[in-house]
């Protein structure tokens, strides 16, 4: 379990991510920070407040309303010697910028046979629960995931968000950062000092040896209150956070499986052909033999987002959701 | 009078050199049509001739270090900003020789040593690409251009006016230009595009020009100017060349009678041929004799000739390549 050191303060989830943008754009000429309403702004979430008054309107740049163009341009930036961090103001824009992320950012390498390089950040947003409508609560990330070439992060705690984006703006790959706009008031220990965190390497958030929740962005916060109600009753359950999905820490997924014999997999992606699957699946495979419940999935329901609070509720796994599945899972009635 | 001697021999050495590496580029994609005819070539191929006056044209005002960004139709691109023609042969035929190992293909070309940022099988895709190289140029101060070659059907393309309008309100050393060779595919360009192409630039306040893509004279001057403006900081241009795809979309788009007529492509191949326009004109100015003409066909001949060869031979990829590079 990775932990902030004796120095850390309490931070929320959007200083977090404020510090390790301005901490790169201290650390590297080259990094800028582009996207709608960015500067002055500080975007409608006030993550950004304060940076384009410190690095001036040369590297927090405000753009018109055209995710595309600003995405293709950071594309071409990153390959031609800049570190561009483009802000999509929410996930469902992603749709937009598709050909760019998909097309060009993540097969430039590739298809130049490994002398090209696109070292391009596009941080947005995800979750629902904030009476957004449909077209502003998605989580997308799994879109993202899809693709070979791109590198996928869901952080879950300020401490991750912070290490998580200095690695993703040092990276020579284009990478997608997905911030769930419920958690930048989510307040964490974050140490003061100069660190990263690797992709790739999946976070135990809670032990346990009953059951294995793995869980991304908020429904790590939502598996951890599960995992207190879950106590409880005598459950103990292990909480796992891959951190990114792409590269994906399958087997730190597969040991805790093998552990505890049973596995939810909860993202708030839809459940259909999501992250749930595709962790679920690696978890199968990998500790078929030691499972003693089929591994289960729970993900944003498939139907678009509702806007009425009555309905938009029922879409995304809850805490006593998680509960009732694991009570099944381990034969509490 | 000196200099104005000095001027001419600059002049001629130029104008052989753009007709030397016309002569590449159709050579090249004559080639390129026999491999394909005789099963020796994988997939696509979308020939560039008929337009070369264009891609020499654009790419001699330019210094090795500006960008490019080309299309599916890019062979000539690449070729005029400097690409070896045996390296492009072995990339079309899949080797790893290739300038990506064979990993790119036809539609996708990138060689960032001759500052040729890549290829882009999707229409307009590489428009911001392009601007973002011109972005970062301006960014660095490192003097560069981007250059952004699409052709006219990139215009119903989205994301191109939305880069054109960054690009002229930051003054983005950026030059778009459109190669109209009348067809979108298979559709003529005025089936698709309403008003006319050049007020489209125009309507976001770019400095817009028109040149004759058959006169490669024309497009180097042209694009000249449009360096010198973007290199002292005047910003974006937009380059309307007007030019005719003389083969079909691709090599396998033989039977062509039901979008356009036999006599129209006759008439674009007797009386506005980018090499013969530059040919005749040269020899009309007594800047050069016909012996020097058939010197260079012969050299490109042989150069495309060993170029081939070489890549006929050159091995594929190892097995061992599939997973390599999909992340740096």
């Amino acid at each position: 379990m990775s932990t902030p050191d004796a120095n850390a303060r309490e931070i929320t989830f959007g200083e977090a991510i404020r510090e390790a943008l301005a901490e790169e754009l201290r650390r590297d000429e080259r990094v800028f920070i582009i996207g709608e309403d960015v500067a002055e702004a500080g975007t409608p979430f006030k993550v950004l407040s304060g940076l384009v008054q410190e690095f001036g309107p040369d590297r927090v740049i405000d753009t018109p309303i055209s995710e595309a163009g600003i995405t293709g341009l950071g594309v071409g930036a990153a390959m031609t010697g800049m570190r561009p961090v483009v802000d999509i103001m929410f996930g469902d824009f992603v749709t937009l910028v598709m050909d760019q992320m998909v097309n060009q950012a993540a097969k430039v390498h590739y298809m130049s046979g490994g002398k090209l390089h696109v070292p391009i950040v596009m941080r947005t947003t995800m979750g629902a629960t904030r009476r957004s409508a449909a077209q502003h609560s998605q989580s997308l990330h799994a879109l993202l995931s899809h693709i070979p070439g791109l590198k996928v992060v869901v952080p879950s705690t300020p401490y991750d968000a912070k290490g998580l984006l200095k690695t993703a703006i040092r990276d020579d790959n284009p990478v997608a950062f997905f911030e769930d706009k419920m958690m930048y008031r989510l307040k964490g220990p974050v140490p003061v000092g100069e660190y990263t965190i690797p992709f790739g390497a999946a976070d135990i958030k809670r032990s346990g040896a009953d059951i294995t929740i793995v869980a991304t962005s908020s429904m790590v916060q939502v598996a951890l209150g599960a995992a207190k109600l879950l106590e409880e009753i005598g459950i103990s359950a292990e909480v796992i956070d891959p951190r990114t999905t792409k590269p994906l820490d399958k087997q730190t997924l597969i040991d805790s499986a093998k552990k505890t014999s049973r596995a939810i997999v909860v993202d708030e992606g839809y459940e259909s052909y999501g992250v749930t699957a595709e962790i679920a699946a690696i978890i199968a495979d990998g500790a078929f033999y030691y499972l003693d419940a089929p591994v289960k999935r729970m993900g944003a329901m498939d139907v678009p987002i509702p806007f009425s609070p009555a309905l938009e509720d029922l879409t995304v796994p809850t805490e006593q959701d998680v509960v009732e599945m694991a009570k099944t899972l381990c034969g509490v009635v | 009078m000196e200099k104005d001697k000095q001027k001419k021999i600059i002049d001629v050495e130029l104008y052989l050199h753009m007709y030397q590496q016309m002569a590449k580029i159709r050579l090249f994609e004559l080639e390129v049509n026999e491999l394909y005819l005789s099963a020796k070539m994988p997939g696509l191929a979308h020939l560039y001739i008929g337009q070369e006056a264009v891609a020499v044209g654009v790419c001699e005002a330019l210094t090795r270090e500006d960008y490019i960004t080309s299309t599916h139709r890019g062979h000539g691109h690449c070729l005029a900003k400097g690409a070896e023609v045996d390296r492009m042969f072995a990339e079309l035929l899949g080797k790893e020789a290739g300038y990506c190992r064979g990993k790119g293909g036809s539609m996708h070309i990138a060689d960032p040593a001759s500052g040729n940022l890549g290829a882009n099988a999707i229409v307009g895709g590489s428009a911001g690409i392009a601007t973002g190289a011109g972005f970062a140029a301006k960014r660095l101060g490192n003097g560069r251009v981007a250059v952004c070659f699409f052709g006219e059907g990139a215009l119903g393309q989205g994301l191109l006016y939305e880069v054109m309008n960054l690009a002229q309100l930051w003054k983005l050393p950026v030059i778009y230009v459109c190669e109209n060779n009348l067809y979108n595919e298979y559709t003529h360009y005025t089936e698709t595009t309403a008003g006319e192409l050049s007020a489209r630039p125009q309507a976001f306040g770019m400095h817009t020009e028109i040149v004759d893509g058959q006169d490669a004279r024309a497009v180097y001057e042209a694009t000249k100017r449009l360096v010198e403006r973007a290199r002292r900081g005047e910003g974006p241009a937009f380059l309307l060349c007007e030019t005719y795809r003389y083969r079909g979309h691709h090599v396998g788009d033989i039977d062509r009678s039901y979008y356009r007529s036999k006599e129209e492509e006759l008439d674009w191949e007797t009386h506005r041929d980018p090499l013969n326009n530059l040919a005749d004109w040269m020899l009309a100015q007594g800047l050069c004799d016909q012996r020097t003409l058939d010197q260079i066909q012969s050299e490109v001949e042989a150069e495309v000739k060993a170029g081939v060869e070489f890549a006929l031979n050159a091995p594929f990829p190892d097995e061992s390549e599939v997973d390599q590079h999909v992340y740096a």
